[in-house]
């Protein structure tokens, strides 16, 4: 399909005078990917090359009470069986490099310590062939007590439901160190309930999908000058790869020489930072070449995926289609450890209601363990799987009503100068337009009214004040983590003795068991000056802003304590010689991270 | 372990090298010839991106035994360019430069053999032929729609077909 590009749109917003946009430039890489040259990790050639497998759990959750690993060693061209003893700091969660989300997942977990899900390492075999590899790691004999264990979030987050991950007892990730699920709080969605004509309720469930690049995650790694390490990886965010390897292996960034950027197909699915470490750990111990990667049975089922999401909302709908309030609960299946999970609920939760102005809003939405494969990053994790949930529950309201599924959409999109969920105005709409694009692409008839909508128009005064009354409350409170921060502090002492995740290893040394403990408050990043797009604001009142996480939970609504709104910055000063000052970014990144 | 002695033309070389009891193809060309084209996408014959042409046909190096192809001959993208003279790049490799028809690249090796095998088997292929012969080559990024186009592109001797639509 060629691009077409509808200029007829938001025409005075956009600067055509450009260089590149609109017009076809060649991808730096694609003489490299036509000639076969392209270097991906697996195309570094190293004499010696070890080859690293791993023994994983074939249950989902289970006690190891024993690893042998004596019959594996006698095998000929076996170098080395690396257990958890080997691994200097063995125990880390990708987040904990934002300082988001305590350390809860061990490289290899030790005896005495639980595996958490099918396929979590216990040990691992650096062999001179991956054929050698193979047959040791079929030696290797250990001795599970298998466990029961929880596959169903809504499941794991019952009382008395099998502790999966010991650092958040209840079976349930701490946001702001305060709450055990993310909050969202705008508006009074009860009242708004009673107001409404119908009030129509959905429950959305998504699995978990495998990234499934074609490229399987590894890593290569080998020693180089100045007591160095080298190492050629297939990752997505180099610098989580550097700073988890780092971490697990207590080494000085500056001993690691990480090589990436050639992805053979990521989608997410190459941020773990699984590989890295192991291969340079192998390096460590046998001094040789080592390749560490996933078959594509490993990708497939030990390989991370988009978590499943399970959502439940219920509208409150006027009989025209005006959404008057929308309630969300959602469960988040991480799997058993954190990851990106938490992350992509904070994306998620941002995003709600989804692109539509609606007056009362109300989220709660757990980022829950239970005994499946961790999951990661995907394509906009966090926020398809509700729109998902979203989409769908749009398209049966209207159906319940009997009203146009487009024309409802453009009833309740988002308008410029609106006021969001999140306390944040709507600008550079376009929901109405791409509507409105879509029905005429369909041949799907659409009403004059509908014809005539612009995300222009019809937005702010009213609908760009925060709401008058906000319902809060201190549903899903815990206590012992430190806040200020998402998951700081220590697990609350009362629960941890009494769980029935104790008793696994009685050492404090790192051995696969979270020992969480507070830290500082980091310092806050300075923000980026915000700077006020060029398009004209509708007028409006300035409304209030509130902060729902002010710590006054329990303070009358509409007397938190008024500010000035922090994305009002004042105007940029223009450059030196007077020109246009320069735009600073719209939007930032919390992780920064990119993905393909 | 047993090493038996082969030879084969790669790409129009004559090579001889000692393989393994049960070395593969792929693990042959990649480590021993040294030939990096070819990738490992699945080790099961299910993802097309280690295919070579094997005396002309599409085979997956994957599920193929090295000594198997003791006396044939082998042909992978590294061949490509070089068999237009001077690094020039084949019609084919042009044409997916042409229709954007790589993303990642990794599963691209596989599927220019996929699609060299079809052309010289079947210079004028329809759409369908097209989409059948690359229909074991999986690609997660592109969709496949621009790969095919470069193949039609291809044989129509990197006609103007689609660089109207572009």
């Amino acid at each position: 399909m060629p691009i077409e590009f509808r200029k007829e749109y938001f025409a005075d917003e956009r600067d055509d005078n450009l260089n590149e946009i609109g017009k076809p430039t060649q991808r730096q890489d694609m003489l490299g990917h036509v000639t076969g040259r392209s270097p991906f990790y697996d195309d570094h050639l190293f004499d010696g090359l070890c080859h690293i497998r791993c023994v994983r759990s074939p249950h989902h959750h289970a006690r190891v009470r024993r690893i042998d690993v004596s019959e594996a060693e006698r095998v000929p061209g076996v170098r080395r069986v690396i257990l958890a003893r080997d691994v200097p700091h063995n125990l880390n969660t990708l987040l904990s490099l934002m300082d988001f989300g305590l350390d809860d997942e061990p490289m290899l977990t030790p005896e005495g310590a639980e595996v958490r899900y099918r396929g979590e390492p216990v040990a691992a075999i650096v062999a001179d062939t991956e054929r050698i590899a193979r047959e040791a790691v079929a030696k290797v004999r250990v001795d599970y007590e298998v466990l029961p264990h929880v596959l169903d979030v809504e499941e794991a987050v019952k009382p008395g439901a099998v502790a999966v991950n010991p650092a958040y007892p209840a079976n349930k990730f701490v946001y702001h160190g305060k709450y055990d699920h993310q909050k969202l709080r705008y508006g009074d969605v009860e009242a708004g309930f009673r107001q409404a004509d119908r009030v129509i309720e959905g429950r959305y469930q998504m699995s978990p999908i495998e990234q499934a690049p074609i490229e399987t995650c590894g890593a290569i790694a080998a020693p180089e000058t100045n007591d160095r390490y080298v190492c050629y990886t297939s990752t997505q965010a180099l610098f989580f790869s550097l700073g988890t390897a780092a971490k697990l292996l207590d080494i000085s960034s500056a001993r690691l020489h990480l090589i990436g950027g050639t992805v053979g197909g990521g989608f997410g699915g190459k941020v773990d930072s699984i590989h890295e470490p192991l291969a340079i750990l192998g390096t460590v111990l046998t001094g040789r070449p080592c390749k560490a990667m996933f078959d594509r049975e490993e990708e497939m089922q030990v390989g991370a995926p988009r978590g499943a999401e399970r959502w439940y909302i219920t509208d409150g709908v006027m009989n025209d289609g005006t959404l008057v309030a929308r309630k969300f609960v959602g469960y988040f299946d991480a799997g058993a450890y954190t990851r990106l999970s938490s992350y992509a609920i904070i994306k998620g939760v941002g995003h709600l209601p989804g692109p539509y102005t609606i007056p009362n809003v109300y989220a709660d939405v757990y980022c829950v363990f239970t005994n499946r494969t961790p999951a990661t990053a995907m394509r906009g994790f966090g926020v398809t799987g509700v729109d998902f949930a979203i989409e769908s529950h749009m398209d049966v309201v209207a159906d319940e009503l009997g009203l146009d599924p487009i024309e409802m959409r453009i009833k309740n999109a988002y308008r410029d100068g609106d006021m969001k969920a999140h306390r944040r105005l709507a600008k550079n709409t376009a929901l109405v337009e791409c509507c409105q694009v879509a029905a005429e692409k369909a041949g799907w008839p659409l009403s004059a009214e509908a014809r005539a909508a612009s995300s222009l128009t019809g937005g702010g005064g009213a609908r760009g004040e925060m709401p008058a009354f906000t319902a809060l409350d201190e549903h899903g409170r815990v206590s012992g983590y430190e806040s200020g921060s998402y998951a700081q502090g220590d697990r609350p002492r009362g629960e941890a003795a009494g769980s029935g995740a104790q008793g696994r290893s009685g050492s404090g040394t790192p051995s696969g068991q979270p020992s969480p403990r507070p830290r500082a408050e980091p310092p806050r990043a300075p923000q980026p000056t915000r700077v006020e797009p060029t398009r004209a604001e509708p007028a409006r009142a300035e409304p209030q802003w509130s902060d729902p996480y002010a710590g006054r939970p329990s303070a009358p609504a509409g007397t938190a304590p008024a500010s000035p709104r922090p994305e009002r910055s004042p105007a940029p000063d223009a450059g030196p010689d007077g020109t246009a000052p320069r735009r600073g970014p719209r939007f930032a990144s919390i992780s920064g991270l990119r993905r393909r | 372990m047993a090493k038996t002695p082969i030879a084969f033309t790669h790409n129009g070389d004559e090579r001889a090298v000692f393989v393994d009891d049960g070395q593969n193809l792929l693990d042959m060309l990649r480590r021993t010839a040294g030939d990096l084209t070819p990738k490992y996408g699945c080790g099961q014959g299910t993802c097309g991106a280690c295919t070579v042409l094997v005396d002309g046909a599409p085979q997956l190096a994957c599920i193929t035994l090295a000594e198997t192809v003791d006396g044939r001959r082998i042909d992978t993208v590294a061949g490509l360019a070089a068999g237009q003279g001077g690094g020039r790049l084949s019609p084919l490799q042009k044409a997916f430069m042409d229709n954007f028809a790589a993303q990642c690249g990794y599963c691209t090796d596989g599927m220019l053999m996929s699609a060299t095998a079809l052309l010289a088997r079947n210079p004028r292929p329809s759409r369908d032929e097209v989409v059948e012969a690359i229909s074991g080559n999986l690609c997660r990024c592109t969709g496949y729609e621009a790969i095919i186009n470069a193949v039609l592109q291809a044989a129509s001797g990197g006609g103007s077909a689609q660089a109207g639509r572009r």
